[in-house]
Protein backbone atom coordinates (compact mmCIF):
# COMPACT_ATOMS: atom_id res chain seq x y z
CA UNK A 1 0.00 0.00 0.00
CA UNK A 2 1.72 2.65 -1.62
CA UNK A 3 -0.51 5.33 0.33
CA UNK A 4 0.58 4.28 4.01
CA UNK A 5 3.83 3.78 2.97
CA UNK A 6 3.81 7.33 1.57
CA UNK A 7 1.83 9.02 4.96
CA UNK A 8 4.36 7.22 6.83
CA UNK A 9 7.46 8.51 5.31
CA UNK A 10 6.07 12.26 5.05
CA UNK A 11 5.55 11.86 8.57
CA UNK A 12 8.82 11.64 9.76
CA UNK A 13 10.22 13.93 7.48
CA UNK A 14 7.46 16.40 9.39
CA UNK A 15 9.04 15.37 12.95
CA UNK A 16 12.59 15.42 12.20
CA UNK A 17 12.72 18.86 9.51
CA UNK A 18 12.90 21.32 12.49
CA UNK A 19 12.60 25.04 11.03
CA UNK A 20 12.55 26.06 7.79
CA UNK A 21 11.81 24.32 4.52
CA UNK A 22 15.37 24.02 3.71
CA UNK A 23 15.69 21.65 6.61
CA UNK A 24 13.30 18.87 4.94
CA UNK A 25 15.82 18.68 1.87
CA UNK A 26 18.11 16.25 3.72
CA UNK A 27 15.28 14.20 4.75
CA UNK A 28 14.08 13.91 1.33
CA UNK A 29 17.47 13.09 -0.03
CA UNK A 30 17.61 10.38 2.54
CA UNK A 31 13.94 8.92 1.32
CA UNK A 32 14.90 9.23 -2.61
CA UNK A 33 18.07 7.09 -1.34
CA UNK A 34 16.13 4.54 0.23
CA UNK A 35 13.25 4.20 -1.62
CA UNK A 36 14.70 4.99 -5.31
CA UNK A 37 11.14 6.71 -5.53
CA UNK A 38 13.26 9.61 -7.01
CA UNK A 39 17.14 10.79 -8.19
CA UNK A 40 18.76 13.00 -6.73
CA UNK A 41 18.31 14.91 -10.42
CA UNK A 42 14.34 15.17 -9.78
CA UNK A 43 15.23 16.27 -6.47
CA UNK A 44 16.89 19.49 -7.54
CA UNK A 45 14.24 19.88 -10.17
CA UNK A 46 11.43 19.61 -7.42
CA UNK A 47 13.83 22.13 -5.47
CA UNK A 48 13.78 24.69 -8.07
CA UNK A 49 9.92 24.24 -8.72
CA UNK A 50 9.26 24.60 -5.12
CA UNK A 51 11.21 28.21 -4.77
CA UNK A 52 9.98 29.32 -8.03
CA UNK A 53 5.93 28.98 -6.45
CA UNK A 54 4.02 30.47 -4.12
CA UNK A 55 3.86 28.30 -0.66
CA UNK A 56 5.84 27.40 1.88
CA UNK A 57 9.07 25.51 0.56
CA UNK A 58 8.74 22.50 2.82
CA UNK A 59 4.89 21.68 1.66
CA UNK A 60 5.91 22.40 -1.98
CA UNK A 61 8.71 20.21 -2.30
CA UNK A 62 6.36 17.25 -0.13
CA UNK A 63 3.82 17.98 -2.34
CA UNK A 64 5.91 17.27 -5.53
CA UNK A 65 7.95 14.04 -4.18
CA UNK A 66 4.52 12.91 -2.88
CA UNK A 67 3.05 13.51 -6.71
CA UNK A 68 6.40 11.84 -8.01
CA UNK A 69 4.96 8.80 -5.94
CA UNK A 70 1.87 8.43 -6.01
CA UNK A 71 0.61 10.98 -8.47
CA UNK A 72 -2.22 13.50 -7.32
CA UNK A 73 -3.43 11.35 -4.40
CA UNK A 74 0.05 10.72 -3.50
CA UNK A 75 0.57 14.49 -3.04
CA UNK A 76 -2.32 14.89 -0.97
CA UNK A 77 -0.80 12.14 1.60
CA UNK A 78 2.56 13.06 1.56
CA UNK A 79 1.28 16.71 2.74
CA UNK A 80 -1.01 15.59 5.19
CA UNK A 81 1.89 13.04 6.58
CA UNK A 82 4.67 15.91 6.32
CA UNK A 83 1.39 18.28 8.39
CA UNK A 84 0.34 15.58 11.28
CA UNK A 85 3.44 15.69 13.27
CA UNK A 86 3.30 19.48 13.14
CA UNK A 87 -0.45 20.02 14.22
CA UNK A 88 -0.06 17.52 16.65
CA UNK A 89 3.03 19.13 19.05
CA UNK A 90 2.11 22.56 18.19
CA UNK A 91 -1.72 21.65 19.54
CA UNK A 92 0.01 20.11 22.60
CA UNK A 93 2.37 23.17 23.43
CA UNK A 94 -0.68 25.41 22.51
CA UNK A 95 -2.81 23.85 25.42
CA UNK A 96 0.39 24.06 27.66
CA UNK A 97 0.42 27.80 26.94
CA UNK A 98 -3.20 28.26 27.53
CA UNK A 99 -3.07 26.61 30.82
CA UNK A 100 0.41 28.58 32.24
CA UNK A 101 -0.63 31.79 30.19
CA UNK A 102 -0.39 34.30 33.32
CA UNK A 103 2.99 32.18 34.79
CA UNK A 104 5.86 34.34 35.58
CA UNK A 105 8.28 31.03 34.37
CA UNK A 106 6.37 31.49 31.03
CA UNK A 107 6.35 35.31 30.36
CA UNK A 108 9.89 35.44 31.72
CA UNK A 109 10.89 33.22 28.96
CA UNK A 110 9.13 34.84 26.48
CA UNK A 111 10.72 38.46 27.17
CA UNK A 112 14.07 36.33 25.95
CA UNK A 113 12.22 34.39 22.90
CA UNK A 114 10.90 37.17 21.68
CA UNK A 115 14.23 39.46 20.79
CA UNK A 116 15.50 35.90 19.52
CA UNK A 117 12.71 35.42 16.79
CA UNK A 118 12.96 38.82 15.89
CA UNK A 119 16.83 37.72 15.08
CA UNK A 120 16.09 34.70 13.17
CA UNK A 121 13.76 36.46 11.05
CA UNK A 122 15.88 39.09 10.11
CA UNK A 123 18.78 36.63 9.91
CA UNK A 124 16.63 34.64 6.85
CA UNK A 125 15.81 38.12 5.54
CA UNK A 126 19.86 38.37 5.22
CA UNK A 127 20.25 35.12 3.73
CA UNK A 128 17.30 36.05 1.34
CA UNK A 129 19.26 39.62 0.21
CA UNK A 130 22.88 37.20 -0.33
CA UNK A 131 20.71 35.54 -2.54
CA UNK A 132 18.65 38.24 -4.38
CA UNK A 133 20.87 40.80 -4.40
CA UNK A 134 24.47 39.48 -5.39
CA UNK A 135 25.49 37.61 -8.15
CA UNK A 136 23.43 36.66 -10.35
CA UNK A 137 20.40 36.72 -8.21
CA UNK A 138 19.11 33.14 -9.20
CA UNK A 139 21.12 31.05 -7.38
CA UNK A 140 19.65 27.81 -5.93
CA UNK A 141 19.18 27.62 -2.08
CA UNK A 142 20.70 24.85 -1.72
CA UNK A 143 23.58 26.37 -3.86
CA UNK A 144 27.28 25.91 -2.11
CA UNK A 145 28.22 28.80 -3.02
CA UNK A 146 25.54 30.46 -1.17
CA UNK A 147 25.73 28.22 2.11
CA UNK A 148 29.63 29.44 1.90
CA UNK A 149 29.01 32.82 1.33
CA UNK A 150 28.34 35.40 4.01
CA UNK A 151 29.83 38.39 4.79
CA UNK A 152 33.86 38.61 5.17
CA UNK A 153 34.04 34.86 3.60
CA UNK A 154 35.75 36.48 0.44
CA UNK A 155 34.14 34.74 -1.91
CA UNK A 156 35.35 35.73 -5.35
CA UNK A 157 33.41 35.84 -8.83
CA UNK A 158 30.09 37.76 -7.13
CA UNK A 159 28.85 40.80 -7.59
CA UNK A 160 26.01 43.35 -6.97
CA UNK A 161 22.89 42.99 -8.51
CA UNK A 162 21.85 46.41 -8.73
CA UNK A 163 18.59 46.14 -10.23
CA UNK A 164 17.70 43.77 -7.97
CA UNK A 165 18.64 46.68 -5.10
CA UNK A 166 17.11 48.89 -6.88
CA UNK A 167 13.54 46.89 -6.72
CA UNK A 168 13.95 45.75 -3.01
CA UNK A 169 14.73 50.07 -2.24
CA UNK A 170 11.64 50.65 -3.87
CA UNK A 171 9.63 48.13 -2.34
CA UNK A 172 10.92 49.06 0.98
CA UNK A 173 10.46 53.05 0.59
CA UNK A 174 6.46 52.11 -1.00
CA UNK A 175 5.75 50.17 1.97
CA UNK A 176 6.79 53.06 4.42
CA UNK A 177 4.71 56.14 2.74
CA UNK A 178 1.41 56.38 4.92
CA UNK A 179 -0.43 56.15 1.26
CA UNK A 180 0.83 53.27 0.24
CA UNK A 181 0.54 51.20 3.32
CA UNK A 182 -2.68 49.44 3.34
CA UNK A 183 -1.89 48.19 -0.22
CA UNK A 184 -1.69 44.21 0.05
CA UNK A 185 2.47 42.79 -0.37
CA UNK A 186 1.18 40.56 -3.14
CA UNK A 187 0.59 43.71 -5.23
CA UNK A 188 5.07 44.56 -4.76
CA UNK A 189 5.33 40.62 -5.54
CA UNK A 190 3.21 40.79 -8.79
CA UNK A 191 5.05 44.18 -9.34
CA UNK A 192 8.57 42.71 -9.23
CA UNK A 193 8.00 39.77 -10.70
CA UNK A 194 7.09 41.95 -13.85
CA UNK A 195 10.03 44.35 -13.68
CA UNK A 196 12.07 41.17 -13.11
CA UNK A 197 10.94 40.31 -16.64
CA UNK A 198 11.49 43.32 -18.16
CA UNK A 199 14.70 44.25 -17.01
CA UNK A 200 15.88 40.26 -18.02
CA UNK A 201 17.40 40.16 -13.94
CA UNK B 1 -18.76 27.10 10.82
CA UNK B 2 -18.85 30.71 9.08
CA UNK B 3 -15.37 30.98 11.18
CA UNK B 4 -13.75 28.03 10.08
CA UNK B 5 -14.16 28.55 6.55
CA UNK B 6 -13.01 32.21 7.05
CA UNK B 7 -10.26 30.78 8.96
CA UNK B 8 -9.13 28.22 6.10
CA UNK B 9 -9.52 30.75 3.56
CA UNK B 10 -7.58 33.83 5.14
CA UNK B 11 -4.64 31.00 5.52
CA UNK B 12 -4.74 29.82 1.85
CA UNK B 13 -4.40 33.73 0.78
CA UNK B 14 -1.30 33.28 3.45
CA UNK B 15 -0.12 30.56 1.43
CA UNK B 16 -1.14 31.53 -1.64
CA UNK B 17 1.26 35.06 -1.18
CA UNK B 18 4.18 33.48 0.18
CA UNK B 19 7.18 33.48 -1.81
CA UNK B 20 10.34 31.86 -0.32
CA UNK B 21 10.41 30.14 2.18
CA UNK B 22 8.18 30.52 5.46
CA UNK B 23 9.85 33.71 6.95
CA UNK B 24 8.33 35.53 3.81
CA UNK B 25 5.02 34.65 5.65
CA UNK B 26 5.60 37.49 8.20
CA UNK B 27 4.60 40.62 6.61
CA UNK B 28 1.11 39.08 4.89
CA UNK B 29 0.55 37.27 8.37
CA UNK B 30 1.26 40.68 10.18
CA UNK B 31 -1.47 42.49 7.79
CA UNK B 32 -4.19 39.86 7.55
CA UNK B 33 -3.91 38.20 11.61
CA UNK B 34 -2.30 41.01 13.42
CA UNK B 35 -3.70 44.14 11.59
CA UNK B 36 -6.55 43.38 9.64
CA UNK B 37 -8.19 40.80 12.31
CA UNK B 38 -7.05 41.19 15.97
CA UNK B 39 -6.64 37.39 15.74
CA UNK B 40 -3.44 37.41 17.90
CA UNK B 41 -0.89 40.03 19.07
CA UNK B 42 2.48 41.55 17.08
CA UNK B 43 4.39 39.76 20.26
CA UNK B 44 2.26 36.32 20.16
CA UNK B 45 3.35 36.35 16.40
CA UNK B 46 6.67 36.20 17.14
CA UNK B 47 5.95 33.88 19.99
CA UNK B 48 4.34 31.98 17.28
CA UNK B 49 7.65 31.92 15.27
CA UNK B 50 9.80 31.06 18.19
CA UNK B 51 8.17 28.23 18.99
CA UNK B 52 7.72 27.24 15.30
CA UNK B 53 11.28 27.14 14.67
CA UNK B 54 12.49 24.99 17.31
CA UNK B 55 9.20 22.12 17.42
CA UNK B 56 9.31 19.28 14.65
CA UNK B 57 7.99 20.48 11.16
CA UNK B 58 8.22 23.47 8.98
CA UNK B 59 7.95 26.87 10.54
CA UNK B 60 5.06 27.83 8.04
CA UNK B 61 2.56 24.92 9.12
CA UNK B 62 3.55 25.25 12.91
CA UNK B 63 2.67 29.01 12.84
CA UNK B 64 -0.87 28.20 11.39
CA UNK B 65 -1.81 25.64 13.61
CA UNK B 66 -1.06 27.88 16.47
CA UNK B 67 -2.92 30.81 14.90
CA UNK B 68 -5.89 28.48 13.99
CA UNK B 69 -5.69 27.21 17.88
CA UNK B 70 -5.37 30.20 19.52
CA UNK B 71 -8.61 31.47 17.47
CA UNK B 72 -11.07 28.55 17.20
CA UNK B 73 -8.77 25.75 19.56
CA UNK B 74 -8.09 22.31 17.97
CA UNK B 75 -10.34 21.88 15.39
CA UNK B 76 -9.36 25.62 14.15
CA UNK B 77 -5.59 24.60 14.17
CA UNK B 78 -6.10 21.48 11.78
CA UNK B 79 -8.31 24.07 9.63
CA UNK B 80 -5.62 26.83 9.51
CA UNK B 81 -3.16 24.28 8.76
CA UNK B 82 -4.91 22.71 6.08
CA UNK B 83 -5.89 25.63 4.07
CA UNK B 84 -2.15 27.15 4.28
CA UNK B 85 -0.91 24.19 2.57
CA UNK B 86 -3.79 23.96 0.21
CA UNK B 87 -2.76 26.53 -2.57
CA UNK B 88 0.83 24.47 -2.62
CA UNK B 89 -1.11 21.36 -3.28
CA UNK B 90 -2.98 22.59 -6.27
CA UNK B 91 -0.31 24.68 -7.73
CA UNK B 92 2.34 22.10 -7.21
CA UNK B 93 0.43 19.44 -8.69
CA UNK B 94 -0.81 20.88 -11.51
CA UNK B 95 2.77 21.59 -12.84
CA UNK B 96 4.03 18.49 -11.90
CA UNK B 97 1.10 17.08 -14.33
CA UNK B 98 1.34 19.07 -17.03
CA UNK B 99 4.54 21.76 -16.95
CA UNK B 100 7.12 19.69 -15.47
CA UNK B 101 10.04 22.27 -17.08
CA UNK B 102 8.33 24.73 -15.10
CA UNK B 103 11.20 26.11 -13.07
CA UNK B 104 13.47 26.40 -16.92
CA UNK B 105 11.36 28.62 -18.34
CA UNK B 106 13.53 31.74 -18.66
CA UNK B 107 10.28 34.05 -17.61
CA UNK B 108 10.06 32.60 -14.73
CA UNK B 109 13.84 32.58 -13.41
CA UNK B 110 13.90 35.96 -14.37
CA UNK B 111 10.86 36.72 -12.51
CA UNK B 112 11.66 35.29 -9.45
CA UNK B 113 14.51 37.15 -9.48
CA UNK B 114 12.38 40.06 -8.97
CA UNK B 115 10.23 38.35 -6.27
CA UNK B 116 13.36 37.78 -4.52
CA UNK B 117 14.47 41.24 -4.08
CA UNK B 118 10.88 42.47 -3.12
CA UNK B 119 10.61 39.93 -0.54
CA UNK B 120 14.04 41.35 0.88
CA UNK B 121 12.08 44.38 0.87
CA UNK B 122 9.08 42.99 2.67
CA UNK B 123 10.95 40.89 5.22
CA UNK B 124 13.34 44.20 6.31
CA UNK B 125 10.00 46.17 6.80
CA UNK B 126 8.08 43.28 9.00
CA UNK B 127 10.86 43.02 10.91
CA UNK B 128 11.37 46.96 11.68
CA UNK B 129 7.85 46.40 13.18
CA UNK B 130 8.35 43.80 14.70
CA UNK B 131 11.58 44.73 15.92
CA UNK B 132 9.50 47.62 18.00
CA UNK B 133 7.19 45.70 20.02
CA UNK B 134 9.80 42.71 21.26
CA UNK B 135 13.21 44.83 21.20
CA UNK B 136 12.70 47.57 23.68
CA UNK B 137 15.20 47.11 26.64
CA UNK B 138 18.60 46.73 26.69
CA UNK B 139 19.11 42.96 27.61
CA UNK B 140 16.22 42.24 24.35
CA UNK B 141 18.86 44.18 22.55
CA UNK B 142 21.58 42.30 23.60
CA UNK B 143 19.35 38.83 22.78
CA UNK B 144 18.42 39.94 19.66
CA UNK B 145 22.13 41.09 18.34
CA UNK B 146 23.43 37.85 19.92
CA UNK B 147 21.36 35.64 17.74
CA UNK B 148 21.95 37.28 14.97
CA UNK B 149 25.38 37.24 14.44
CA UNK B 150 25.40 33.38 15.27
CA UNK B 151 22.71 32.88 12.99
CA UNK B 152 24.28 35.07 9.85
CA UNK B 153 27.62 33.56 10.77
CA UNK B 154 27.07 29.96 11.57
CA UNK B 155 28.52 27.80 8.94
CA UNK B 156 31.27 29.67 9.59
CA UNK B 157 31.43 28.88 13.23
CA UNK B 158 30.54 25.61 12.10
CA UNK B 159 33.57 24.67 10.44
CA UNK B 160 35.89 26.38 13.11
CA UNK B 161 34.19 24.23 15.61
CA UNK B 162 33.64 21.15 13.55
CA UNK B 163 32.49 19.07 16.86
CA UNK B 164 30.57 21.11 18.12
CA UNK B 165 28.81 22.07 14.75
CA UNK B 166 25.17 20.72 16.11
CA UNK B 167 25.59 23.08 18.72
CA UNK B 168 24.81 26.10 16.04
CA UNK B 169 21.48 25.51 15.33
CA UNK B 170 18.38 27.96 15.88
CA UNK B 171 17.10 25.39 18.40
CA UNK B 172 20.14 25.88 20.82
CA UNK B 173 19.68 29.85 20.17
CA UNK B 174 15.70 29.30 21.24
CA UNK B 175 16.52 27.45 24.06
CA UNK B 176 19.40 29.54 25.84
CA UNK B 177 17.30 32.76 24.77
CA UNK B 178 14.53 31.28 26.94
CA UNK B 179 17.15 30.45 29.54
CA UNK B 180 18.50 33.92 29.61
CA UNK B 181 15.27 35.31 29.46
CA UNK B 182 13.47 33.04 32.26
CA UNK B 183 17.00 33.94 34.39
CA UNK B 184 16.29 38.02 33.81
CA UNK B 185 12.59 38.05 35.04
CA UNK B 186 13.63 36.45 38.44
CA UNK B 187 16.71 38.80 38.88
CA UNK B 188 14.36 41.60 38.68
CA UNK B 189 12.06 39.92 40.76
CA UNK B 190 14.53 39.17 43.24
CA UNK B 191 15.49 42.85 43.21
CA UNK B 192 12.38 43.87 44.05
CA UNK B 193 11.81 41.61 47.03
CA UNK B 194 15.10 42.56 48.28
Amino acid sequence: MIYLRLFFEFFKVGLFSVGGGLATIPFLQDLGQRTGWFSPADLADMIAVSESTPGPMGVNMSTYVGFACGGPLGAVVGVLGLITPSILVILLVALFLKKFRDSKVVDGVFQGLRPASTALITAAGVSVALIALLNDGRLAWDDPRVITLAPGSGEAGLSIVWPAVAIAVAVFVCMRLPRLKKLHPIVYIAAAAALGVALQL
Amino acid sequence: MKDYLQLFLVFAQVGACTFGGGYAMLPILQREVVEKRGWCTAEELADYFAIGQCTPGVIAVNTATFVGAKRKGNLGGVVATLGVVFPSVVIITLIAAFLKSFAHIEAVGHAFAGVRAAVVALIASSVLKLGKTTVRSLPAAVIFAAVLLFSVFDSQLEAAFPAAAFLFSPVTYVVLAGAAGLALSLRRKGGKNG
